[in-house]
């Protein structure tokens, strides 16, 4: 088991003759992802990978049945391809584009109520379920199959903290990069839901980093709905108030969406958050052994 | 983006929205020839810096002669106003904005910002105009009120007729409120601004409702379809190493320590900045090269990085997946050939081709420490800058 991705998923990719969608694309099939259509405007009847590309979302849905896309789309053009394929009936829409104005996100959210799609980021990494299915741009060989689940506004910070329990031999379900826009399809309650459904999923990590208010939420939703074990870490500790940290949410403005505020928060519902980003694995680690779960958390 | 108050009001003229008359002036002399031009008795010469905080700071000034708008334009003109915003550093003054005076009766607060966890824009208002918003939200949080407003229909005239009788404003100009706000939501919505800030909003002796204060921000990701908003872009309020940066794409943030950083991704940048302090060292800058950056990407951050006076000692924190370690050790080796070493420099690689990367660091004969993991390498920089 796992969440939202799993081996039957069936992909298309939008903005398949990109350079960016091209080279992703090959990444994910190497990766095992079933990759069965594309999309790129006027260049239906192409085929690029061994993939057959369609002028539109709702040809290519239902030419190859796929339940999921993925969107490479350049950002003045990504609404759209949020929206067509949203209007195609998608189950999970990933939006990994960067730099979408913030205006055009409010009327996708807008449009997405009443909708049975599930958008992931935009500006995110993507989701990887390791050993099935990969939809978006992480680097695959880092993940291992096992009970971890993972949570994050951040890419790179997730590699990492994969890597560090890659290291130690501790496995992920499923990880999740829910993006750094402060206005995005799926927030943290939403993908621990579906972790606290998830039977292999026996322990998460949520990755947070400063603006909004998003972490505290979590942090209260987690003491009353959740019982499986949750650490955390949170970036920007050391950011000064008013600059934006390269992600268009990582801001700080009027005493809100500070660290602090969000560790305290944390701690106060009983979560414990790794002190620094290197201890990440550790501090899971510490936890798993405590609530007697380190052992059913290896990879055997 | 930030604009100046000026650009502002101007932006705001052109959608209805009532201010004060006003000009800009760049000189002495262009600031009395202003005032000469206003229908006033009353001048208000206004210092124009991207901070918040100017009043208080000694920015603004109120003259009733054409001699004392001199004086005054005298005094501003190239001083360094330090406000609570601007940091210990202050700004310098290049430019004024000389008003006519208003007869204000009553101060009062109007605000479009985006929500967060509703994720559409909300509009908020307050009888407690002229200080900061921040301030009254502690002090007498049931003083705000907010509108959510549904993208799909835009501001409706009685949700703004609904805040302006809830900010208690006089009921003879809750109409000229309403047009306030539905012209200030429509430069909102139309300017892709992220943040639109009147504080304050007043109203006067002779019963108009007018912006004395405007701070408009617009959000980055949509300034390429405003190219009239870019043209207002001034560069001297930004750090020169900043739009040095920005030519490359690169997301650089200049800081106060001494420990020059060069991160993938925002948030493993960020990470890395709390992981130096944590360690007792003190980021010179923030700054993320990106996912996909290219070896003349990682060349353009490292001479930004080391064209900063106070840097001491440099980090390169990079995990490879998209990118390769091999190209980021290619970057740093053509970067430091042109510019030249004089630092210490740390490296951590992780992620695809690292062995590959790690040897070519190795073999440049450049003096370079490595390392094996974050903690590592943030305690190596620390000692080394020491």
């Amino acid at each position: 088991m796992s969440i939202f991705i799993n081996k039957d998923t069936k992909v298309i990719v939008q903005g398949i003759t990109g350079k960016q969608g091209l080279f992703h694309t090959k990444q994910m099939l190497e990766y095992g992802t079933k990759i069965v259509g594309g999309t790129s405007p006027g260049k239906g009847g192409m085929v690029v990978e061994g993939v057959p590309v369609f002028n539109t979302v709702s040809e290519a849905v239902e030419k190859t049945g796929a339940n999921a896309s993925v969107i490479y789309v350049p950002p003045a053009f990504a609404a759209d391809s949020i929206i067509e394929a949203v209007d195609a009936g998608l189950d999970l829409v990933v939006a990994i584009t960067e730099g979408i104005p913030i205006l055009d996100m409010v009327k996708v959210k807008r449009f997405m109520e009443g909708k049975k799609t599930r958008l992931i980021g935009p500006n995110c990494p993507g989701v990887i379920t390791p050993g099935e299915c990969k939809i978006g741009i992480m680097p695959g060989y880092i993940h291992k199959k096992g009970h971890v689940g993972i949570v994050s506004r951040s890419g790179t910070l997730t590699y990492e903290a994969v890597h560090q329990l890659s290291q130690a031999n501790i496995g992920q379900s499923t990880a999740v990069g829910i993006g750094g826009d402060p206005v995005n399809g799926t927030n943290f309650i939403d993908v621990l839901k579906a972790f606290k459904e998830d039977e292999d999923t026996y322990a998460i990590i949520l990755i947070g980093e400063i603006g909004g208010t998003a972490e505290e939420e979590a942090a209260k939703w987690i003491a009353e709905n959740l019982d499986k074990p949750v650490v955390a870490f949170i970036g920007g500790q050391t950011a000064p108030p008013g600059k934006r940290m390269g992600h268009a949410g990582a801001i700080v403005s009027g005493g809100q969406g500070t660290a602090k505020a969000k560790i305290e928060t944390l701690n106060h519902y009983g979560i414990k958050v790794a002190p620094t980003p290197a201890v990440i694995g550790e501090t899971l680690i510490s936890v798993l052994k405590e609530r007697g779960l380190y052992e059913k958390c290896l990879i055997q | 983006m930030n604009i100046h108050e000026y650009q502002g009001k101007d932006l705001l003229r052109q959608y209805g929205v009532a201010v004060p008359n006003g000009k800009v002036a760049f000189t002495v002399d262009e600031a009395v020839k202003a005032a000469e031009s206003l229908n006033t008795s009353v001048y208000v010469v206004k210092a124009q810096i991207h901070a918040g905080g100017r009043g208080k700071a000694g920015g603004v000034k109120i003259a009733k002669t054409l001699d004392e708008v001199r004086t005054y334009a005298e005094e501003l003109l190239g001083k360094t106003l330090v406000t609570h915003q601007t940091g210990p550093e202050g700004k310098v003054v290049k430019r004024l904005l000389i008003e006519e005076g208003s007869d204000i009766k009553k101060e009062y607060y109007v605000g479009l910002v985006l929500d967060r966890s509703t994720s559409r824009v909300v509009l908020m208002g307050s009888e407690e105009g002229g200080m900061e918003i921040e301030e009254v939200a502690k002090a007498t949080p049931e003083k705000i009120f907010k509108e959510t407003i549904d993208p799909a229909i835009g501001l409706q005239s009685y949700q703004a007729r609904r805040l302006a009788f809830n900010m208690n404003i006089p009921k003879e100009l809750v109409n000229k409120a309403v047009q306030f706000m539905l012209g200030l939501y429509r430069v909102f919505i139309e300017k892709d601004c992220s943040v639109a800030e009147i504080n304050p909003l007043v109203t006067t002796g002779d019963g108009q409702v007018m912006a004395l204060d405007a701070k408009l921000n617009f959000d980055d990701n949509a300034l390429y379809r405003h190219p009239e908003i870019l043209e207002l872009r001034d560069l001297d309020e930004e750090d020169e190493k900043e739009i040095e940066a920005s030519k490359y794409g690169l997301n650089y943030t200049a800081l106060d320590g001494n420990i020059g950083m060069m991160v993938n991704g925002a948030g493993l940048a960020m990470a890395t900045m709390d992981i130096i302090k944590y360690y007792g060292g003190e980021p010179a800058n923030f700054l993320d090269v990106g996912g996909g950056a290219s070896a003349e990407k990682v060349a353009a951050a490292f001479k930004i990085i080391l064209s900063d006076p106070k840097v001491k000692g440099i980090l390169v924190n990079i995990f490879g997946g998209i990118m390769k370690c091999d190209d980021i050790a290619t970057g740093i080796i053509e970067a430091t050939k042109q510019v030249g070493l004089n630092v210490p420099l740390v490296v951590r690689l992780e992620g695809t081709n690292v062995e590959l990367g790690k040897k070519l660091l190795d073999e440049s004969g450049l003096n370079i420490t490595s390392a094996e993991s974050m903690a590592d390498a943030a305690q190596k920089i620390v000692e080394l800058v020491k």
